[in-house]
């Protein structure tokens, strides 16, 4: 289960204020109005989405059609408010600045798309098959319960993005992702991925897919083993085009559009 | 079959509240609010044995933050976002309801409302439309509507009325929106206002000086969370939040009084008898709006009146409630905003903690160390029992530009990477402010405390768990999953001669009992 925080939920609430008129207001677009978004989104936005929106932690933004944000008016709103469930936040700025990210955004847009080699055909035969990703992954709610789901994920993420999730796993755990390894109280070990955590309990998926529920009561060790991921790298697994394959395959995947 | 007879709530039965502590009578229990209880049917040693009497399931689809008065058989609860309900104590089943539309108010936190004021044979609610109304107790119908500000401005009222000898105090939000903040006092019987005073001085009046150009007028100092009441003094004690813009201070040149400060004010003339500022010229939001308790203890060997502050800073300050002397400050949770506070109690900012454009990381965040939901003081246990946030931001300042009714903050905020925030349940040595056990939560809380003379503290989380802990040392011993976060205090009572504990929980008040 992705972790919703409490803070994210609190800018959604806060922002549920935010004037209805002021999302339906042409947005602003003189060289200021540019020069101040650029300004914004370097310091607040690049560090997920990428200095030229290539992505990165974040959805890639150089492109002309964004998955959330169909128009202009929809884009106000992601900023403004965030995406539920998902690590992009609301955020407290003006209308006016919002609407200086936007146009700003829009430009990033019209950059020429980046070219990938590889067939798709030829990564979603590795996915299934020799890479063994449908163990822990999800497509289109199909495969294992462990890892991310990756239906989205050409458009969740940049091309460079996940070559790098391929060699280093553990460079890229999401948020809201969290390896843990426990030891119950009558000697057994269990390692998994955290679903829930509150005070007095953990459930985790462990890592053949079962769920798994412990009162802390019950357990001698609770190790959370930030920065490790369950995943296995690709690195002498794949070859160099079979990764390029695969990549080309992960960037089809842009769920229903 | 109980007949409720004619029910009456005369101030003096207010004031002697503690001696019936099968009733609970006013927001905090007591006007001084301790959030105490002497009923001690409910032991650490048979808390264990808690189970669900009854539940009432509310409607609204907002976060419920009421916490129940109840008397003379009947339980008074308000619902979001301003509607009031009043429970058969014995079956849990409803009365009567008041209910009231509310147009578009602009709010920062929540569609919500944190309870009613009783005095006489009425009920007072603040509603989020910035209106007092007057209930009858009986029937719920309206005696008396006033508009207090105009909820056009982002004037709002989220608290519980604080009822006086023949005055309803009522306190104002919105500082989030530039609004000019007060205290009202309103007469009780015909809903006159008696007096109003600004918590933002205009020019001329005391303190203005301390507010460059006109930003005394958009200068904030919100009175949102139910003061306390000393009758000896006669002296209320109101605390008052951020400066308005919350986050940019270069407009708003001086120490901005009162914002940030904990008033004390003559009930009767609403005149200013002295304040303590905690964060003069604030940038970092972090508002004095947090509950006082008011004690009177041995201090350094000497008897003392005092008043006892959690503040949202991260600081545990006491301080004498008679003439406001600052006498002691110990930090109770992570933060970075300040060096450290001097002898007089003013404290030497961190100019790294102020937003900037590049962004400024700052612990505690704006939600704060401590917040509005209430600490517990137990005079039996010399214990002060504070729900602790552990959680940092960073801001980034933006523009701010005032228009009424429009936010008017003048910073953005984002977490910092890689942390998860987190929280404890802080007993602290209650003239000293050292922490005595604390007992760890998974996320920073919005969850009040209630302690008992039975050697129970009662509190709750985010993730729907309400708990019992021995107030002594803070081991569980008894917890149950509500399966909603509780933004609310615990409150306890008799009823037919049991003991009783009732929070609500998601979208419910529960209502426990020990099984028979």
């Amino acid at each position: 289960m992705r972790r919703l925080s409490i803070a994210l939920m609190l800018w959604c609430v806060a922002l549920a204020a935010q004037d209805p008129a002021e999302a339906t207001r042409k947005p602003v677009t003189t060289p200021e109005d540019l020069a101040s978004g650029e300004r914004i989104y370097r310091i607040q936005c690049a560090n997920c989405h990428g200095t030229q929106g290539e992505g990165g932690r974040g959805a890639t933004l150089a492109r002309p059609r964004l998955l959330h944000a169909p128009d202009d008016q929809a884009m106000f709103q992601v900023i403004a408010r965030g995406i539920p469930d998902s690590e992009m936040p609301g955020h407290w700025f003006t209308a006016r600045e919002i609407w200086q990210v936007v146009a700003f955004v829009r430009t990033l847009g019209r950059l020429a798309p980046q070219k990938i080699s590889g067939d798709p055909a030829s990564g979603g035969n590795l996915y299934a098959g020799k890479g063994g990703c449908a163990r822990c992954h999800t497509v289109g709610g199909r495969g294992g319960a462990i890892g991310p789901d990756l239906s989205e994920i050409g458009a969740r993420r940049s091309t460079g993005y996940l070559r790098e999730a391929l060699l280093k796993p553990e460079s890229t755990v999401p948020d809201g992702f969290l390896q843990v390894d426990l030891a119950t109280r009558d000697g057994g070990r269990v390692t998994g991925v955290r679903l829930n955590e509150d005070a007095f309990s953990i459930q985790i998926r462990d890592l053949s897919g079962q769920f798994r529920s412990f009162w802390k009561s019950e357990l001698a060790e609770l190790n959370k083993q930030r920065g490790k991921s369950p995943m296995p790298s690709s690195q002498g697994l794949l070859t160099s085009a079979e990764l390029d394959d695969v990549i080309a395959y992960l960037d089809s995947l842009r769920g229903a559009q | 079959m109980a007949v409720h007879s004619l029910a009456q709530v005369p101030y003096e039965r207010i004031l002697k509240s503690a001696a019936q502590p099968e009733n609970w009578l006013t927001y905090s229990g007591n006007y001084q609010a301790h959030r105490y209880s002497k009923l001690d049917q409910i032991t650490r040693a048979n808390v264990h044995r808690l189970k669900v009497s009854w539940m009432y399931q509310i409607r609204a689809h907002h976060k419920v933050e009421t916490s129940p008065l109840v008397f003379d058989g009947i339980m008074y609860i308000s619902e979001p976002p301003s509607d009031v309900t009043a429970l058969d104590l014995r079956t849990g089943r409803p009365i009567w309801s008041y209910r009231r539309s509310i147009p578009a108010v602009p709010v920062c936190c929540g569609q919500v409302n944190r309870g009613v004021a009783a005095l006489d044979d009425q009920l007072f609610v603040g509603t989020l439309d910035a209106h007092l109304v007057a209930l009858d107790m009986k029937t719920g119908r309206v005696r008396w509507d006033v508009e207090v500000a105009d909820y056009r401005s982002a004037n709002s009222i989220t608290l519980a009325p604080l009822a006086v000898k023949d005055k309803i105090i009522v306190g104002i939000a919105g500082a989030e929106y530039g609004i000019r903040g007060f205290l009202d006092a309103y007469d009780a019987r015909t809903g006159k206002r008696e007096w109003r005073f600004w918590t933002v001085p205009a020019p001329g009046e005391p303190g203005n000086e301390t507010w460059s150009g006109d930003s005394w007028k958009t200068g904030g100092a919100p009175t949102w969370v139910t003061g306390s009441y000393d009758a000896e003094s006669n002296l209320l004690y109101w605390g008052t939040g951020n400066p308005g813009p919350d986050f940019s201070g270069a407009a708003r040149k001086g120490d901005n009084l009162y914002s940030d400060c904990l008033l004390a004010l003559d009930v009767d003339t609403g005149k200013l008898r002295w304040h303590f500022q905690f964060i003069p010229h604030d940038v970092n939001d972090i508002d004095a709006n947090e509950i006082p308790v008011l004690a009177d203890a041995i201090y350094h060997g000497q008897p003392r009146k005092l008043v006892l502050f959690a503040n949202r800073n991260g600081f545990y300050y006491i301080l004498d409630r008679l003439t406001g002397e600052f006498l002691h400050a110990k930090q109770f949770a992570t933060q970075t905003w300040a060096k450290g506070i001097d002898g007089r109690g003013r404290p030497v900012p961190n100019p790294a903690s102020a937003p900037s454009p590049e962004g400024a990381p700052v612990y505690p965040d704006d939600d704060g160390a401590a917040n509005w939901y209430s600490p517990s003081y137990n005079p039996q246990t010399g214990l002060f029992y504070q729900n602790a946030r552990e959680q940092g931001a960073i801001y980034y300042l933006t523009e701010a530009p005032y228009e009424p009714g429009k936010r008017f903050t003048g910073a953005s905020r984002r977490p910092i990477p890689g942390e998860e925030p987190w929280g404890a349940l802080r007993a602290l040595d209650a003239m000293t402010g050292e922490r005595k056990w604390e007992f760890r939560l998974q996320t920073p809380p919005w969850s009040g405390v209630l302690s008992t003379a039975g050697g129970v503290v009662f509190s709750g989380d985010m993730q729907g768990n309400f708990f019992a802990l021995d107030a002594a040392d803070g081991t569980l011993l008894w917890r149950l999953q509500t399966g909603g976060g509780i933004w609310a205090n615990p409150i306890t009572y008799l009823s037919e001669g049991q003991q009783y504990v009732a929070i609500a929980a998601g979208s419910a008040i529960i209502v426990l009992a020990l099984n028979q």
